[in-house]
């Protein structure tokens, strides 16, 4: 077959089915099947409407958007007139809005009036008063004045449908946004339409409320005020605040946000609306988790340890200190930066730390990490670009995902969204290997491939892939050594893509920007001279070291064993890491710490000087997010408590040491990275571990299975009440059988020898044998935070009852 | 010529146990069936079509035209559902057919699923008729343990299983789309269409939705043929159908007719308006049917006919209402049917009749104002057509006609209360003292 | 009349959350998953689930709510959708024996709405009420079809036709006294709770008691029996029908 006979489907298939029509005397070409209301709005005339939104499903409730069909495209009108967020186009048809039609005009005004009878018309007391579609259409496309003089339907008001959605139903129009978009896009049916007529109202069950990680959108997306945040809610009006366009600081899905501020504090977030990546979807930790900088731990002044004790310190004081310090340890230092930076700042730590400091010794995973994860980044993460990574669009289109080491509902909740919709649609069949299908597994109707932790290779090499398939792999990957060399194994067995998706915002940015002890800027592994060479010219050095740094993990144990003389500690939390108490111990026994840092923290606490930074919204950058997208932050509050960023912070320092750090703005490190640009030399070889084969659970202790859920203790969700209320309850899961095997029971204690955790029992179905899952940062109240990585045997006891109803 | 009345589906309503599957085969019963089992499905399903026979639940859609549209290439399951749903104010014929003579509804869906290709059918039938639903249920039980029913129907090879299903109070699932919500588990609130019930119905497959007595006539058909079946009724409305009379009648009741015969007709053989009283109007196929008068005694009631007149033929449920009785008050009475069976939907139909309630109820307590009678209209003319289904316009439909035949009476209401011009007790049946309210 | 418009819902929107008692055991739970192996998707049973329930607990219980999410996999919130749609569904207890009197504008006109006040009177509760006693509850009903007979009461939806103030007292005394009641189109009287279980698709074996057809039914047969009317003989056809045209 030739290729011109291949190629041409393809290129017909690609060009839009058009179809004319005539709106308001108005020629108009649009795709087939496109919906009367969207084909309006190309020629600039906008509809009225309520029910519709285009990511849900049409429904033609409320009836506002009525247009006049005199010809529906055979020569035939309609009689009456219909609504336009229902009906497709159709060649030939002649459609009038209210623009040009009495009939529509009279048809539109009339809904709105029906709409507003049984209104309270309470604007000047609601959230949505001056954003509100029923406001601005009943000013655009109604009548000045109701005839309606009869009695309104009331309800009590408001109430909760969750710790964070209050529902006022005198002011809902019944649009079914809210219950189709829980229902349509994030699968959490728990708010419904009940009663009927006009008695119809949205409600929830009594014992189970608006249990979703996405529940703040059907805020957003109401078209009155009858949705509100128990955040948000008579914080401030719409018309006084300013926004900005901006991203997520959380995760790496990298959502586009809309920032509204006021007084130099932001109110509230919204999603913002970015087609190619979360579409006009944001999580909750994303919408309301931005006060995490408002308590008192806030960090606004350089703090310098005097006598044991940390006090306040002028800028110049605290960088003489540092400055002293990171002398003397010279390069047997240690750079940890944390997987939250921005690309600008994130390279700002790689400069100083090479350029400045002259030590490789950097990472910025604050988590659990493997050489074999490094070896994996550096293959398959690292020097790469939009252009040939997997991308949102690739989830639409893909045939077969499967997920490994990887939730993405609580991992990455866009991917879960984009994934949910593919599913949805019919096009995508999603497999997960997990110990157990969790909720958001079972909303993507996954098939379940049950193995305990450390089993995920064998499973993978057990599963058919094709060319259509794309395996997700998560960061928890690196917990079982050979699961990152198996998934490696697998892509390039069977043509499958490969996409890698942390969970912090800026671990992809600080891969880039080399942040990794083998990886210099732009994915140029620092094994390679030629690309020791090319960084060194950029930054006018004369070389670069060539010898391997450290990893996190090793940082931290060479600070314990006096190898290293100092680290410098950008936003880390030792208990995230792998080996938390060997963390603690490190900054511990480190001989001098620098921390950069926003908020106190256990880093604060040991170190021997700490640099307030700036909040994410007090400053400029990217982030790229799973795709190698970047999303753009912006300033949004101006008026900061802390002026100085990372990157300024480490350029007074370099400016202080002699040296240079080579720009002090993000958009000056920006140019200096893009100048560097990417590695275009020899990619590094996949890592090749071979799988161990996984520990099983005994009659001694269970397998620990764990992942962070989307809501925990978070220090993100800091300060941000009933976002933290919104959290899915901590419990500990085994199978049924594991269950009857550790004798009924409704509490039990897990232990992993130095800590405890004390959980309600849930056996689950489908659940492997001899493993235990629990949440890995369940929050105070559940007892301490285990500090075993999943894989490991932990113990678990049945509580007595007595026991674990006191505690 | 045919007969005035031409009994066929209810001919055998007076024997004794009528409703036992002996007694429907000692007359007969069952021999459409074995006759259309022998046929080819397609050769059933043509032969409908070609009777000419029209869907006997209001809208009178071809019944074998809306069997043909089932694509039969399609892989999923295709499913015959029967509404059984009779709710519509006034309609009362099809819970004496299913009461008397089950076997002819049962009888009538094997062959009819035969013709669609489906091996599953379902009987959507009101809960608020125990007797009923018992009738049901065990003639589907008799005809299954004669070998009607289940795999291998009479050694055909034909599998089907018919589902007695009873609803729960809602006059909304007598719409097609939202009794398919409601026989998926739902809340019964009418679908968007396209697509249709025929390409995606239940369970997203093809579907048939018919009326009990569209099918309850299909047994005839096939055992009598076509000729015989259009020897019955008018050029376009062909055949027998049933017409409920009911209200200021001597005597109400079932009339099995052929379709065309008028209301002139029919009030004779009830023995006319009750003694002392006439007509003032009448609904010739329900509520959700434009009112008429005394004017249109004449007019055929079939399709055709009532469309002339501006109304439509409906379910065939001839309310009658004399001289005694206030339109204004029927009016609200009717809205507020459908204010309590407004399934919430859409806007019109919810807020409008909220909204029409409360200003009927001043017409009838004589507080209305000048200028209500056109802000009724108005509000009507708002809703009328833009409402996601036709529920509202039957609320329409009845303000509107009663209107057009009895404005002055609405504008009585601008001054004296409804009560007052039409006292109440002298409208019921019985003797009654003083007044109602 | 019609008066009885209400405005203000200060306790809408759900089932009575307060009164959690329940009767639903392994047996009905084991009918209720009965009910929904009968079809082809279980969600379907979802209404004859519901009359179950009914059956069990004399109304929608929290509990039967959460059985039948339960059995179905589907969450709380959709069952209670379907709960509160559908009129037959009670909120609270139904009495022994469930009154319904018609008052849709034919019935009404008829005789309903006396009948209706009457019944408010003679029981000493209002709609939606049951006698303290809780032998009888009572409502007011839309269209029952059964309009040749209006004005028509229902109880325990069984039909009582012609109904006149006096055939309503001596009903709601009878049932009142727990006397026996046979429907005159239908069985006797059991109660609204056997009702609901037969609805939810359980027989009771009463289906051959009661007439075939009320005197209204058989109006139409009878005058054609005696006129010797009735559908032409298919071997035998009439000539076309241009004559029944030109009427």
């Amino acid at each position: 077959m030739s290729l011109d006979a291949k190629s041409a489907p393809a290129e017909v298939a690609k060009k839009p089915d058009l179809v004319n029509l005539t709106i308001d005397g108005t020629s108009v070409s649009v795709p087939k099947g496109t919906l009367i209301i969207r084909a309006a709005e190309m020629i600039g005339t906008a509809i009225p409407r309520f029910c519709d939104h285009p990511l849900l499903d049409p429904v033609g409730a409320c009836r506002q958007c009525m247009v006049d069909i005199p010809d529906a495209g055979n020569g035939r009108g309609f009689p009456k007139p219909q609504a336009s967020c229902t009906m497709p186009v159709a060649e030939g048809m002649v459609v009038k809005t209210q623009m040009t039609s009495a009939v529509a005009d009279k048809a539109q005004r009339g809904m709105l009036e029906f709409l507003l009878i049984n209104h309270p018309l309470d604007c000047p007391i609601c959230d949505k008063g001056g954003e509100c579609p029923l406001q601005n259409q009943s000013l655009s496309n109604g009548d000045g004045e109701s005839r309606f003089g009869a009695l309104k339907r009331t309800f009590p008001k408001p109430v909760s449908i969750s710790a964070q959605i209050l529902l006022d139903r005198e002011r809902c129009v019944l649009c079914a946004r809210c219950t189709r978009f829980s229902e349509q896009i994030s699968g959490d049916p728990f708010i419904e339409l009940v009663e009927r007529g006009a008695l119809q109202q949205v409600g929830t069950y009594e014992t189970d409320p608006y249990d979703s990680y996405f529940s703040g959108n059907v805020i957003q997306i109401c078209p009155v005020g009858a949705l509100t945040s128990a955040a948000y809610r008579f914080q401030a009006r719409p018309f006084d605040l300013v926004s900005i366009t901006t991203s997520c600081e959380h995760c790496a899905s990298g959502c586009e946000l809309r920032s509204d501020h006021r007084h130099h504090q932001i109110k509230r977030r919204l999603a913002g609306n970015d087609p190619e990546v979360n579409e006009e979807w944001s999580c909750d930790k994303g919408r309301f988790g931005f006060m995490y900088g408002r308590g008192n731990d806030r960090i606004t002044r350089p703090l310098v340890r005097r006598d044991g004790v940390l006090q306040p310190a002028s800028w110049p004081e605290a960088i003489d200190v540092a400055v002293h310090g990171l002398r003397e340890a010279g390069s047997r230092v240690g750079v940890l930066t944390g997987g939250r930076l921005t690309v600008e700042n994130a390279y700002a730590y790689s400069r100083f730390a090479r350029g400045v400091l002259g030590t490789n010794n950097i990472d910025h995973r604050s988590r659990p990490q493997s050489d074999e994860e490094a070896d994996f980044i550096a293959a398959h993460v690292a020097g790469r670009s939009l252009a040939d990574s997997v991308r949102y669009a690739d989830l639409d289109a893909a045939e077969h995902v499967v997920l490994v080491a990887f939730e993405p509902e609580d991992e990455s909740p866009i991917v879960f969204l984009r994934l949910r919709k593919a599913v949805r649609n019919g096009t995508l069949r999603v497999t997960t290997i997990a110990p157990f299908a969790s909720r958001g597994s079972e909303k993507l109707s996954a098939e379940l491939v049950a193995v305990a932790p450390g089993g995920e290779a064998a499973a993978l090499s057990g599963l058919e892939l094709g060319a259509g398939t794309i395996i997700l792999v998560g960061e928890r990957a690196a917990t079982q050594p050979g699961l990152l060399s198996a998934v490696s194994a697998a892509s390039a067995r069977s043509g499958a893509r490969l996409a890698w998706i942390p969970r912090r915002a800026g671990e992809v940015g600080a891969i880039h920007a080399g942040c990794m002890p083998n990886l210099l800027p732009g994915g140029r592994p620092l094994a390679d001279a030629a690309a020791r060479v090319d960084v060194a010219s950029a930054w006018g050095a004369s070389t670069l070291s060539g010898q391997a740094g450290l990893s996190a993990d090793e940082q931290l144990r060479a600070a314990a064993s006096g190898e290293l003389l100092a680290l410098v500690v950008a936003g880390v939390d030792p208990a995230d890491m792998g080996h938390a108490d060997e963390a603690l111990l490190g900054l511990e026994s480190a001989g001098f710490v620098v921390s950069i840092e926003q908020r106190e923290s256990a880093v604060t606490e040991r170190a021997d000087v700490v640099f307030p930074a700036a909040l994410m919204e007090e400053q400029s950058g990217h982030f790229l997010n799973w795709e190698q997208r970047q999303r753009d932050v912006a300033i949004v509050v101006k008026d900061t408590r802390s002026p100085m960023t990372d990157m300024r912070i480490l350029a007074a320092l370099a400016d202080a040491m002699g040296s240079d750090l080579g720009f002090r703005t993000p958009a000056a490190a920006r140019a200096d990275l893009a100048e560097l640009g990417t590695w275009d030399g020899h990619r590094a070889a996949s890592p090749t571990v071979a799988d161990p084969g996984h520990v099983v659970g005994t009659a001694d202790g269970l397998v620990l299975a764990s992942w962070r859920q989307l809501l925990d203790a978070s220090s993100g969700n800091d300060h941000e009440l009933a976002l933290r209320a919104t959290a899915r309850p901590a419990v500990a899961r085994v199978s049924p059988a594991t269950a009857n095997a550790l004798g009924a029971t409704d509490v039990v204690c897990v232990t992993d020898g130095r800590r405890r955790l004390m959980l309600p029992l849930l056996p689950t179905r489908d659940m492997v044998d001899g493993v235990v899952w629990v949440p890995m940062n369940p929050g105070i109240g559940q007892g301490e935070r285990l500090a075993s990585v999943p894989g490991t045997v932990v113990t678990v006891d049945v509580v007595p009852v007595d026991e674990g109803v006191a505690s | 010529m045919t007969d005035l009345l031409t009994p066929v589906m209810s001919s055998d309503w007076d024997s004794d146990a009528s409703w036992k599957l002996s007694r429907y085969e000692e007359v007969g019963g069952y021999r459409a069936m074995r006759k259309a089992l022998d046929m080819q499905a397609g050769d059933v399903m043509s032969l409908v079509k070609e009777s000419g026979l029209r869907g006997r639940g209001g809208a009178g859609f071809p019944t074998g035209l809306k069997w043909s549209l089932v694509p039969q290439d399609n892989p999923n399951p295709k499913y015959l559902v029967v509404n059984a749903d009779e709710s519509e104010p006034g309609t009362c014929k099809d819970m004496p057919l299913l009461m008397a003579s089950p076997h002819t509804l049962v009888e009538g869906i094997i062959i009819s699923s035969y013709a669609i290709g489906a091996n599953t059918a379902f009987i959507y039938i009101r809960g608020e008729v125990l007797h009923i639903v018992r009738r049901l249920q065990q003639a589907v039980e008799e005809a299954r343990a004669a070998g009607y029913l289940g795999a291998n129907v009479l050694g055909t090879g034909f599998d089907l299983n018919i589902i007695v299903h009873a609803g729960a109070g809602a006059y909304i699932c007598g719409e097609e789309t939202a009794l398919l919500d409601s026989l998926e588990g739902r809340r019964g609130q009418p679908r968007l269409r396209p697509p249709f019930p025929a390409v995606a119905g239940l369970y997203a497959s093809p579907t048939v939705i018919n009326n009990v007595e569209s099918i309850a006539s299909v047994p005839s058909i096939l055992d009598n043929g076509i000729a015989w079946f259009q020897s019955m009724g008018t050029e376009k409305s062909k055949g027998m159908t049933l017409y409920s009379l009911s209200g200021h009648v001597k005597r109400a009741g079932q009339f099995e007719a052929p379709l065309g015969v008028t209301l002139r007709q029919l009030l004779e053989l009830a023995g006319g308006v009750r003694n002392g009283h006439q007509l003032k109007f009448f609904t010739p196929g329900g509520s959700s049917t434009p009112i008429l008068t005394g004017d249109h005694l004449d007019v055929p009631l079939d399709y055709e006919g009532m469309a002339a007149a501006g109304t439509m033929l409906g379910t065939k449920a001839l309310q009658v209402f004399d001289e005694t009785t206030s339109v204004v008050r029927t009016t609200l009475r009717w809205v507020e049917f459908y204010k309590h069976e407004s399934c919430g939907k859409c806007t019109p139909c919810r807020e409008g009749t909220w909204w029409l309630v409360q200003l009927l109820m001043r017409f009838e307590a004589g507080t209305a104002e000048p200028g209500d009678v056109d802000k009724l209209l108005d509000i009507c003319e708002n809703i009328g057509g833009r409402s996601f289904c036709a529920l509202a316009d039957g609320a329409v439909a009845a303000v509107v006609s009663a209107v057009k035949y009895f404005r002055e009476e609405f504008e009585q209401g601008y001054t004296t209360p409804a009560w007052e011009l039409f006292p109440y007790g002298k409208s019921a049946l019985f003797a009654t003292e003083g007044d109602p309210r | 009349m019609s008066g009885h418009f209400e405005s203000h819902f200060p306790d809408s929107g759900h089932v009575d959350y307060s009164d959690q008692s329940s009767s639903i055991d392994a047996t009905t739970i084991a009918e209720l998953k009965e009910l929904a192996g009968r079809y082809p998707q279980s969600r379907s049973a979802l209404l004859p689930m519901l009359h179950l329930v009914q059956s069990v607990d004399g109304r929608v219980s929290p509990r039967g709510i959460e059985v039948c999410a339960d059995i179905l996999g589907i969450s709380t919130a959709q069952v209670s959708g379907v709960a509160t749609f559908y009129t037959m569904y009670k909120r609270r207890p139904a009495g022994t024996h469930h009154v319904g009197v018609c008052t849709t504008a034919l019935c009404a006109v008829m005789g309903g709405d006396i009948l209706l006040e009457r019944a408010k009177a003679k029981l000493g509760i209002d709609e939606g009420q049951t006698t303290p006693c809780g032998r009888v509850s009572l409502e007011r009903l839309e269209c029952n079809a059964a309009c040749d007979y209006a004005p028509v009461v229902m109880v325990n939806w069984e039909f009582f036709d012609n109904m006149s103030p006096e055939t309503t007292d001596e009903l709601l005394d009878a049932l009142m006294n727990d006397d026996e009641v046979a429907s005159p189109r239908g069985a006797t009287l059991t109660s609204w709770r056997a009702a609901e279980r037969v609805l939810a698709g359980f027989p009771d074996g009463r289906a051959d008691e009661g007439p075939s057809a009320g005197h209204a039914s058989l109006l139409g047969l009878s005058i054609a029996r005696e006129n010797n009317w009735g559908a032409p003989d298919p071997d035998n056809l009439p000539a076309p029908a241009e004559t029944q045209e030109a009427k």
